[in-house]
């Protein structure tokens, strides 16, 4: 057992472990860590793959953006936890069922027979001054440069639809008009009232 | 060495595991919506493990665009969710029917 099969074997199995933990923690902050876990793990046998880049990308955006985007959710949401397991048995064991069945009959298309090293030779690793960066950049930035700016599109409609969606003007906040405050003259502000000066009191 | 039905092997499994996530997690979208990611991740291993064997890196590409519409998809996915739940003050999947579908 070389020492890549060693590793690709370590990070599977955390990877697997998470990945089993995220869909059955009681605690949806849990969930959110150990799929953090699972994320770092892919990018640990990206990186065995030869997709550097990627693996890089996966722990910036999704480890550092996305997940945190789903923790701050998590956070906000404030879940009764005891009536979120109610029934939790009740399709467990037809999804497990599902599961199991499906694995087994994907892992008789796609297993050793098939794909295996016999059919798919493992090619000679890149040499130490190949960068995959630049190769992905020169393939993304010409061939596929249209998807990419529709890609760019894509983000900016999820930007624009996020904000929209959850932004709400609350009827009994107060809130500043900095236009309004600018535009104020002193004469809407101080009334000058003329009145007759008050005779003096005699006291007795 | 790893063979191709290594990476595809794992990834078979981790798909199915978020396939369980999906039934077993019924009372909880937020779950649900980690279990999506993670079919995602177990799709994305296959894109790039065909990607080394084949030395073609238009496999590499495409994971890039998958993670650019997933993170586009929690996004708005989460963003429904916080409106949903400010207005019905839960994120059980089966007290949400008011479409009625």
């Amino acid at each position: 057992m070389t020492y890549e099969l060693f590793l690709f074997y370590v990070f599977s199995a955390a990877l697997l472990y998470a990945s089993t933990m995220v869909i059955t923690q009681r605690n949806s902050v849990h969930s959110a860590l150990f799929l953090v876990l699972a994320f770092c793990c892919a990018a640990g046998i990206w990186l065995l793959a030869e997709a550097e880049f990627l693996a890089i990308v996966l722990i910036l955006v999704y480890v550092g953006a996305v997940m945190v985007l789903f923790l701050f959710v998590v956070m906000m949401l404030d879940v009764d936890r005891a009536s979120n397991r109610a029934g939790y048995m009740k399709y467990a064991s037809v999804g497990v069922l599902i599961a199991v069945v499906l694995a087994v009959e994907i892992m008789l298309v796609v297993g050793p027979g098939n794909f295996g090293l016999e059919k798919y030779p493992a090619l000679v690793p890149q040499a130490a001054d190949y960068s995959n960066t630049k190769e992905l950049g020169r393939v993304l930035y010409t061939v596929y440069m249209y998807p990419f700016e529709l890609a760019a599109v894509i983000l900016l409609v999820a930007i624009i639809a996020a904000i929209g969606l959850t932004l709400r003007k609350r009827p009994q906040t107060r809130y500043q008009d900095p236009s309004k405050q600018v535009q104020v003259k002193a004469s809407d502000r101080v009334r000058i009232v003329k009145m007759a000066t008050e005779k003096k009191m005699e006291l007795k | 060495m790893i063979a191709l039905s290594d990476y595809l092997m794992l990834s078979a499994i981790l798909f199915s595991l978020s396939i369980a996530g999906i039934f077993i997690n019924r009372k909880n979208i937020i779950i649900l919506l980690m279990c999506i990611e993670l079919m995602l991740l177990a799709v994305n291993i296959n894109f790039i493990a065909f990607s080394h064997f084949l030395g073609d890196i238009a496999g590499q590409i495409f994971v890039f665009f998958i993670l650019t519409v997933a993170a586009a998809e929690a996004a708005i996915g989460l963003a429904i969710l916080v409106v949903l739940f400010r207005n019905r003050r839960t994120i059980d999947v089966e007290e949400i029917n008011t479409l009625n579908g």
